[in-house]
């Protein structure tokens, strides 16, 4: 947990006992605090934040429990209550349904590789000596590269005639990987995974340098070899980076839009690849219908929060 | 450590940088390939089918100049933003003592968990529709105008500074804003420069909220553009892949440039603390 530093309020100078200003300073040193300026500093921010997170998002929520739909500015139109029945529209589309588990496909391949991966790159660089500028440039370049940039890299590779079919010869699936609804899924989760690594990577590195050298040298005087020390001191001591990762490979999961728009042509073949925020996009803002994609999107994240949850409960999260 | 081991880990450590970089390395072949060539002998450059004409092709079709252009003035906004109205909020944050500042932090905290998903429709609705700043850079820039990570690295940098430095100032009776920028400012000029290189990748490389709300070819930033070629247009060029990689390199090379000249200042514990908070 992060730390909150909170500084005990001052005690005041003694005032006077005739009150008169000095005393009407410290009533208002109370109210306002020592140094009111500091709410003009932060006015910016706070209508910021007020105007684009906290108004969307009474806004989305409000959305989805009306009929909700697109007007010229300034029409007044009477929005009616209808309850639930976005959430029984959702719910009730077998297409919606599908990129709900659409996503939990790509979970199940991105995340546990994520975190396998990140952490053993990360413990393989904690202890290089040389090159170590190099691969640290070379595995964070994904991951500062725009999507669709590597995406136009990735559909040449992974095209019918592309050079992995190439190299693969018969093994090649057909029809090619893109386009065949089992690996259009996986081929997107693994993009995800290849692009985002190094970002992980960071944070294993920063999280290992808490990990405790005379731990090692203890392990190793008592006869633990390498493997075994990798798992019964590295492992337990990143623990608190595992949940942060397991977390935000999660919510990057869920945001899943620009790969399955771009690598598979918008959620094809037939729908295998589609995302929930793909569909909120195309029936929010393509077909018109606002609330359904408001409604998508609220169940995507409690969906998020519940998966959240689970992870901490099993990561053991109360510690960090 | 003993020789097995220490191969194993070189390994390991050299297939992963061979992963991740032969991607960049197709790419700046493919672009350059004046027929494509997928077989494995077409990852060696042939210098006699290397030509710039895929590049031409791309800016017959997008206009890159105006791509990048429209890309540099997305992010320079939303760097403009952060750095401005971030320092000021980080500044309070750190050293000013006012009514309201543990729930101004617990909101610069929150917001880093709100989805971009929830928000993305009523924000298109508010923005593009109610405000009416579809095509328009100020709705582009709006949604990430500040942004929240900045903010708590800002904090955390001046939470370093020593308060009896700024009291002794304010003795001397000089203003909150004269302080900030007097004496705060100087001393985490490097963490500015961290933030500003770090808030730079966000909206270059940002897709989605773009694309909603940029009709106009005109005012599509680069990745917006490059996008629309890739899934609309590509199929009817003369050699779709050389373009679309053409037009990749141009995307990528800005950022990748930026990070390997200033890769030092992408630290891990700064990336790990704006996360952490």
């Amino acid at each position: 947990m992060s730390t909150v530093a909170t500084r005990k309020p001052s005690v005041g100078t003694p005032i006077p006992a005739d009150g008169g200003p000095a005393r009407s300073r410290r009533k208002r040193r109370q109210i306002l605090g020592r140094n009111p300026i500091g709410m003009l500093f932060s006015a910016p921010y706070l209508l910021f934040v007020l105007a684009v997170f906290a108004y969307p998002l009474v806004f989305a929520v409000w959305m989805s429990f009306h009929d909700y739909f697109f007007a010229a500015p300034g029409a007044q139109i009477d929005r009616a209550f209808v309850g639930l029945d976005n959430f029984r529209e959702v719910l009730s589309d077998p297409a919606i349904i599908r990129s709900f588990g659409n996503v939990g496909i790509f979970l199940l391949i991105n995340v546990p590789l994520t975190v396998v991966l990140s952490l053993v790159l990360a413990t393989a660089l904690n202890k290089a000596v040389r090159f170590r500028t190099f691969l640290r440039v070379a595995y964070f370049v994904p991951y500062i590269t725009a999507s669709v940039a590597v995406v136009g890299v990735w559909l040449f590779l992974f095209n019918g005639s592309g050079l992995v079919n190439q190299l693969l010869g018969p093994l090649a699936p057909s029809p090619t990987w893109l386009i065949n609804s089992a690996w259009a899924m996986p081929i997107i989760a693994l993009f995800v995974t290849w692009k985002q690594l190094g970002f992980f990577i960071l944070l294993y590195l920063a999280a290992l340098q808490n990990v405790s050298e005379e731990l090692y040298e203890a392990a190793s005087t008592d006869g633990a070899g390498k493997i075994r020390s990798f798992f019964s001191i590295t492992v337990p001591g990143v623990r608190p980076a595992t949940v942060l990762v397991l977390l935000l490979a999660t919510v990057t999961g869920a945001n899943l839009f620009t790969e399955p728009y771009l690598l598979t042509g918008g959620g094809g073949p037939n729908g295998a690849s589609t995302s929930p925020v793909l569909l909120m996009y195309q029936r929010g803002i393509e077909q018109g219908s606002p609330d359904t994609a408001a409604a998508i999107g609220v169940l995507l994240v409690i969906g998020v929060l519940i998966i959240a949850f689970v992870q901490r409960k099993l990561a053991g999260g109360d510690e960090s | 450590m003993n020789r097995t081991q220490k191969i194993i880990r070189g390994v390991v450590l050299g297939v992963g940088a061979f992963v991740f970089l032969f991607p960049f390395y197709y790419m700046v072949v493919g672009s350059l390939q004046a027929s494509p060539d997928p077989t494995v002998a077409g990852a060696f450059p042939n210098p006699a089918n290397l030509t710039l004409d895929n590049y031409a092709a791309i800016n017959g079709r997008i206009d890159l100049l105006q791509g990048l252009v429209n890309s540099g003035i997305f992010a320079g906004g939303v760097i403009l933003g952060t750095v401005v109205f971030g320092v000021l909020v980080g500044y309070a944050l750190a050293q000013l003592q006012w009514r309201g500042r543990g729930v101004t932090f617990a909101l610069a905290l929150l917001v880093q968990v709100v989805p971009f998903q929830l928000l993305m429709i009523p924000l298109y609705v508010l923005i593009a529709r109610d405000y009416g700043l579809a095509d328009n850079y100020l709705g582009m820039i709006l949604p990430f105008a500040i942004n929240s990570t900045a903010v708590i690295v800002f904090r955390q940098y001046f939470l370093q500074l020593p308060k009896e430095l700024f009291d002794a100032a304010r003795i001397d009776g000089a203003g909150e804003l004269k302080l900030l920028w007097s004496i705060a400012l100087p001393l985490v000029r490097p963490a500015l420069l961290t933030v500003v290189l770090l808030t730079f990748i966000g909206p270059w490389n940002e897709f989605l909220w773009p694309f909603l709300v940029t009709k106009d070819a005109a005012l599509q930033p680069l990745a917006v553009s490059l996008a629309n070629y890739l899934s609309n247009v590509a199929s009817s060029a003369a050699n779709p892949f050389g373009a679309i990689l053409a037009g990749a390199c141009v995307l990528a090379a800005p950022a990748v440039l930026i990070f390997i000249l200033f890769q030092r200042h992408f630290v891990s514990t700064n990336i790990g603390s704006g996360v952490k908070g």
